[in-house]
């Protein structure tokens, strides 16, 4: 069975917040579920499927879909980090297909701006997580777990600090235009190699933002998309995949997008090169150069020639990317940066994005997403839409 | 240097703590498939079989990839350090000044305590 053209993503709901000392995380998640639902032009009772990640500790699907006072008959909280909400959508997809449900919610939400959230701050572990007592007493942690796919990038293929700039570079030259971008000053390679070693060999400005925030969408079957007034973005293939250390053989230069994005681009019958618009995971500029890579942008070890010079810049290069400045300017709700990639790319797709940056006849997007941490054990997941 | 956080022993584990107190690093090796493995468990990760025994280590390796990351004023290096028998394993580069680090570096086990004094896998250039 396929998910090419069973669902459409009707509904596309990123909030502008970027701090919300002042709202409940959970009122976060309600706040874009009815920016979404309204967006798609649906009402509440037209969910029927609820998709969530558990985006902090203490919440359940089931406190959600009480709290939300939602109906539903499927629900689904596939948890694999920042990369979840791809996986969502594939698995909405999956489902309406099968007849399992109509129209699904999918939410993130969180405020780890307000809670004083840090990638470089090693991230406490359950003692049941059987990786903890072997990372836990070395300090791992989010950033330099980027940083020694980095550093060992640099060392096989020769890739330079300042080719991996360039994509903080871009980011900046997008994040110019939207408004509720955090960082939204244009940066240089300069800037971005001046800026403070962070964990050898990601600066300060490689990173993304801490943020609050959220976003939502609503997938839905072909009926209801049929019905609506939005532009249709057809959900035209997706692949899942989870990367670790393999037993100890570990291969650090290749992410799961060299699983997902095959897989992704096989059920929508679509080859790298058709892509218009690219949304890739930003946590790091290195998630950027890698995925680039593995979905077949161009070739292994070629990602740092591939992104320099402004290649990934709208209108400038031949791979826009992010345009809405991504997790290293715009926002990076909850830690987690997959919702809104899926967001930017339906705003390509519909035609909406910032009338700068927006791509000529966006018909075919991609959105590529990597939870959890590069370095040690990552959830990867490729979604590929077209307008129709 | 901080406090070195100190490792969740459990039962499944507690043979490979204890060596390492002892000084020993050892490396989990399967009996049926005859592959080592890391992290250490019950079960090889390869063939799935139960008959998996520590096997000492010589303690050598080399530097897979490393970064020099901050831990408040501190700095510290993590690493993966590909060991002689194969496997790579996630450790802390010490005794060394981070800028004159290499991947392909020779490096030694030196075992450290951690807070609570258990002993930890680190290494050493050497």
């Amino acid at each position: 069975m396929t998910i090419k053209n069973r669902a459409f993503i009707v509904g596309a709901y990123e909030h502008p917040t970027r701090h919300a000392p002042d709202k409940s995380l959970v009122q976060l998640h309600a706040e874009v579920a009815i920016g979404a639902i309204a967006d798609a032009g649906l009402n509440k009772s037209d969910i029927d499927a609820y998709y969530f990640a558990g985006d902090a500790s203490g919440l359940s699907t089931m406190s959600m879909v009480d709290y939300l006072n939602l109906k539903v008959r499927h629900v689904d909280s596939t948890e694999t980090g920042g990369t979840s909400y791809l996986i969502h959508v594939a698995h909405a997809a999956q489902a309406i297909a099968a007849g399992k449900c109509n129209a699904a919610l999918i939410t993130l939400a969180g405020r780890p701006r307000s809670e004083g959230s840090s990638g470089a701050v090693p991230r406490v572990l359950g003692d049941a997580s059987p990786e903890a007592q072997w990372e836990a007493p070395f300090s791992a942690t989010t950033v330099n777990l980027y940083a020694l796919c980095a550093q060992r990038h640099m060392h096989e293929f020769g890739t330079t600090a300042e080719q991996l700039a360039w994509i903080k570079v871009a980011a900046s030259h997008h994040a110019q235009h939207n408004p509720n971008a955090m960082l939204k000053n244009v940066v240089t390679v300069d800037e971005v190699l001046a800026s403070p070693m962070i964990a050898s060999p990601l600066h300060r400005l490689e990173c993304c933002v801490v943020s609050d925030g959220g976003g939502a969408l609503i997938v839905a079957r072909p009926e209801i998309a049929n019905a609506l007034k939005r532009p249709k973005v057809a959900v035209l293939g997706a692949g899942e995949a989870i990367k670790g250390q393999n037993g100890g053989e570990i291969d650090l230069m290749t992410s799961g997008a060299a699983v997902a994005g095959p897989a992704a681009f096989a059920e929508a019958g679509v080859k790298p090169s058709d892509i218009k618009y690219a949304s890739i995971y930003d946590s790091f500029t290195i998630t950027v150069l890698m995925q680039l890579e593995d979905l077949g942008f161009c070739k292994k070890g070629e990602g740092g020639k591939f992104v320099a010079d402004g290649n990934l810049i709208s209108g400038v290069g031949k791979l826009p990317f992010n345009t809405d400045g991504g997790g290293l300017c715009s926002n990076h709700p909850s830690n987690r940066g997959g919702m809104t990639k899926v967001i930017e790319a339906v705003r390509q797709l519909r035609g909406e994005a910032h009338p700068a940056l927006q791509v000529k006849n966006c018909d075919l997007a991609l959105a590529q997403g990597t939870g959890g941490r590069l370095g040690s054990r990552h959830g990867s997941a490729t979604l590929i839409m077209e307008r129709q | 240097m901080s406090k070195i956080p100190s490792p969740a022993v459990t039962t499944e584990t507690a043979q490979f703590w204890a060596k390492a107190n002892e000084g020993q690093l050892s490396v989990p090796q399967c009996k049926s498939c005859g592959k080592f493995h890391w992290y250490p468990r019950a079960n090889c990760p390869f063939c799935t079989s139960d008959q998996v025994e520590l096997k000492p280590a010589s303690g050598k390796g080399t530097i897979y990839s490393y970064s020099v990351a901050r831990r408040g004023k501190d700095s510290y290096v993590i690493a993966y350090v590909t060991l002689d028998e194969g496997v790579t394993m996630m450790t802390n580069i010490v005794n060394a000044d981070g800028a004159n680090l290499a991947i392909g570096q020779p490096v030694r086990v030196a075992m450290v305590a951690s807070e609570d004094g258990q002993r930890v896998p680190m290494f050493e250039p050497g």
